[in-house]
């Protein structure tokens, strides 16, 4: 039997969750469609940073509307999702960093864009008290901040399914086609029917792009993370490097947690990574290195979680540029989880009005027309 | 003892020098395997054989023969030729069987041909109200004293629980001087009907002798209670009573230590941390790895003997040690002779059904309610895990998320069957559908400065960072 409902989202993400959280507010019967469980992957194992802080351009508007909806969060799926505003800075080691860091202030308050303030010193010590010495100052984006991944993944599928939308967990989306003008998805033994379909599969988005006739050059990458024992107190923003691959922050219990975009080796079929430690010990390295306080800290879990990488390092998001009814929203290159509050109002208008007031042009799917897919799409 | 591995590849890397882990390091060596055994402790020996070759406990009778049976063993693998190294905490496992290891402050990355985890046991969760109480501890923590240091409860104790280490630390207390106030038996009245099917192997077992005149040595010194059906530990800020009930009748004692101890499961966070496939075990209720009939597990390369194979004894882990390394040697040295063990494992074996069945902890002690405490780590009840569910856990990785169940330091150990049974019963699902948490490494924590000073490159990676 088909079941026929208004809209079948692939991809039981906080992108798939929170879109399908928003067709339900547009009064729309969305299903959502999990292979696993929503916030196995990325959006439930990822460092939680809430930044706008040195954003591709391309991703600024959205980043700005989502940022918006982070600040009431609990209005919207009543759960804080743990988010915590202390702002996120991006630390610059070295004068030359710093000029960087003034040119591209600069640079997007041209473009009137100004949640990006540049620093000296003083105030990175004053931010970040802990920081090391030698560093000459940064950039801070104030409302920024962090949340809890998988609490917050959580919250919004748990929303979505309260205001009326299907969930089917555990179960993969197969056979993807459109049969008399409707999307159909097999799932196990169900078929669901739907004049839209969402496709923010994060890593497998790539394959059910190609098989639509969109193939696009996107990797799948699993960003390593580590987490410590507790420590005292000693930072309240998230801190970035400008030069080198560290993000680090303390949670309200103690822990610290330690990314930046070292990657594992992802085994997508298996769900599984192996965790390169050597790249791991570069970034325990730089933060020994900023922050002498951690030295003693021990690393308790490490781990990866499994994402798409575009190219270009920005999503693909919006309508697909050759099928009526498919929309993308995938690709989000390891610092998705912001923009997911956002990218689904966002992409709610786009299926209910035809159109958002959200600029989102640079993020099309048409700029990789007539370019050749990645090995791995 | 503490030095850094020699080289960074082996042939045969054996984790944990209990009696598998001893076992197969002596036969790889033997047959001319480069073979390094890694392990925790300070000697050899594991839990069963603690200590021994530094217990101060020097006379044969108070620890018992298969204490010292261990000796023998210990020494073959010493004189085998393997590399040895104790103090050693093997962090990380992948499953391209390369081994994260810590010694002496400084870690080292090794790989190995073949990988045997001989990582044992642990005890089994006893989550009962007051449980994280200061006074409270396992048996087996108990043990661990008095092997390595003659140390023995000399205030008001009571021994609770069930199974054959309990009876063996209670007269081992009571030989060696120590005070044992009560012993409250918690074995499951139904269990004797149910392991009587099991009983004839048993009693033609070495088990049952051994067993039974422990039991008489306690029973004449010590007043015990049997059939108990609910335990608790009270006192403000430190244990100063223990009440339970037996036969309907409750009854409230003083105590200044309560030890407990409800059986051995195995222990699975490295096997698990490598990907090793675990399912449920119905009888021993736990999660035991999928293993073969040489120990080789679902990752080329991992085996698993000992009790972290499955909860079997130490004189079971013996064989399984023997028959990975059998393995391992004729995967390495195919033109070897490799002896045929299976008569000598279903010996070891024998009896064991009916233990497992006898000392299935009751349920009331494996899936507490309320108020008491499941996860020691974040302070999470057993209330808290079925709120959780109420609003969507699905399962224990899914709790994380609610609760941070299962984040803390001690990776789960203390709350991951707990949490697994708690939300089967609540979902009506069984527990090999509800799963386990995820584990990763390190399976151990390390200091971040450690990490911090792995060598840069690969090149580098491969000579060792040494103190």
């Amino acid at each position: 039997m088909i079941r026929q409902e208004d809209a079948i989202i692939v991809g039981g993400g906080i992108h798939g969750c929170s879109t399908a959280l928003h067709l339900c507010l547009a009064g729309l019967k969305p299903v959502l469609i999990e292979k696993d469980y929503a916030g196995r992957h990325a959006s439930g194992v990822n460092a939680g940073g809430v930044r706008q802080l040195a954003r591709d351009v391309a991703e600024i508007p959205l980043s700005i509307r989502s940022m918006g909806i982070w600040e009431t969060i609990g209005d919207l799926v009543d759960d804080d999702c743990g988010f915590e505003s202390h702002g996120q800075v991006l630390v610059a080691e070295t004068d030359a960093e710093l000029d960087a860091c003034r040119a591209r202030v600069a640079d997007l308050n041209a473009q009137g864009f100004n949640h990006e303030e540049l620093i000296d010193g003083t105030e990175l010590r004053r931010l970040v008290p802990a920081v090391a010495e030698s560093c000459p100052g940064g950039v801070v984006s104030r409302r920024d901040g962090a949340a809890q991944p998988a609490r917050t993944t959580t919250a919004f599928r748990r929303k979505a399914e309260q205001l009326g939308a299907i969930l089917r967990e555990g179960v993969a989306a197969t056979n993807v086609r459109k049969e008399q003008g409707l999307w159909h998805v097999d799932v196990g033994a169900e078929t669901f029917a739907a004049p839209v379909l969402v496709n923010a599969a994060g890593a497998w988005a790539g394959r059910i792009a190609a098989q639509l006739g969109e193939p696009v050059p996107v990797e799948t990458i699993a960003p390593m993370l580590m987490i410590t024992s507790p420590v005292a107190h000693f930072i309240d923003p998230v801190v970035i490097l400008r030069g080198r691959k560290l993000s680090f922050k303390q949670f309200p219990n103690g822990t610290v947690l330690i990314g930046g975009g070292h990657l594992a080796t992802p085994d997508q079929d298996r769900n599984e990574t192996v965790l390169d430690w050597r790249k791991l010990s570069e970034s325990a390295r730089t933060v020994a290195e900023l922050f002498e306080v951690m030295r003693s800290a021990t690393i308790t879990r490490a781990w990866a979680g499994i994402e798409a990488r575009m190219r270009d390092d920005i999503p693909v998001f919006g309508p697909s540029a050759l099928h009526e009814g498919l929309y993308h929203q995938f690709g989000f290159s390891a610092h998705g989880f912001q923009l997911g509050p956002g990218a689904g109002a966002v992409m709610a208008e786009l299926i209910v009005h035809g159109g958002t007031q959200t600029r989102i042009g640079g993020l099309s799917i048409e700029r990789f027309r007539n370019t050749t897919p990645s090995a791995t799409a | 003892m503490s030095a850094a591995p020699k080289h960074d590849r082996y042939d045969v890397v054996v984790i944990g020098a209990g009696p598998a882990g001893l076992a197969a390091t002596t036969m790889t060596a033997d047959a001319g395997l480069s073979t390094l055994l890694l392990d925790e402790n300070a000697g050899p020996g594991g839990q069963v054989w603690r200590a021994i070759s530094s217990t101060p406990v020097k006379s044969e009778v108070l620890l018992g023969a298969d204490y010292w049976s261990g000796a023998e063993i210990a020494k073959a693998a010493r004189d085998s030729g393997a590399e040895i190294i104790h103090r050693a905490t093997v962090w990380s496992l992948d499953r391209n069987l390369e081994i994260g290891v810590s010694v002496g402050g400084g870690s080292a990355f090794i790989k190995a041909k073949r990988v045997i985890i001989a990582t044992g046991a642990q005890e089994r969760p006893f989550p009962i109200p007051g449980w994280t109480l200061p006074g409270v501890m396992t048996a087996g923590a108990a043990q661990t004293m008095l092997k390595s240091s003659g140390l023995v409860p000399d205030c008001p104790t009571v021994l609770a629980g069930q199974g054959p280490l309990l009876w063996l630390l209670a007269a081992q207390i009571l030989r060696l001087g120590g005070r044992i106030d009560r012993v409250l038996d918690t074995t499951p009245r139904a269990n004797y009907i149910a392991a009587l099917p099991h009983a004839l192997a048993f009693l033609t077992s070495p088990y049952f002798g051994k067993g039974l005149a422990m039991m008489r040595e306690v029973r004449a010194k010590v007043r015990v209670i049997s059939g108990v059906t609910e335990l608790a530990a009270a006192g403000d800020g430190k244990l100063e009573s223990v009440t339970y009930v037996a036969g309907g009748k409750r009854e409230t004692l003083p105590a200044e230590l309560l030890l407990l101890h409800q059986g051995v499961v195995p222990n699975v966070n490295l096997a698990m941390a490598a990907g090793v496939e675990h399912r449920w075990n119905e009888l021993q209720l736990c999660w035991t790895p999928v293993l073969d009939a040489f120990g080789n597990s679902s990752i080329p390369g991992i085996a698993i003997a000992g009790d972290g194979a499955g909860i079997g004894g130490a004189q079971a882990a013996v064989v399984r040690g023997r028959r990975a390394a059998g393995d391992a040697i004729k995967e390495l040295r195919p033109q070897a002779e490799i002896i045929d063990l299976s008569a000598e494992m279903a010996r070891a074996e024998r009896g064991r059904a009916f233990l497992d069945v006898l000392f299935q902890p009751a349920k009331q002690f494996r899936m507490p309610q309320g108020d008491t405490i499941v996860c020691r780590c974040e302070e999470i009840t057993a209330k808290d895990v079925l709120d959780s569910v109420a609003i969507g856990a699905t399962g224990p990785n899914q709790l994380k998320a609610y609760r941070r169940t299962g984040m803390g330091p001690c990776q789960g150990r203390l709350c991951g069957l707990t949490v697994t049974e708690l939300m089967a019963e609540a979902r009506g699902k069984s527990p090999q559908e509800i799963g386990y948490y995820r584990l990763r490494a390190p399976v151990k924590p390390i200091m971040l400065s450690e990490l911090a000073s792995l060598p840069k490159d690969d090149e580098a990676t491969k000579a060792v960072v040494r103190g």
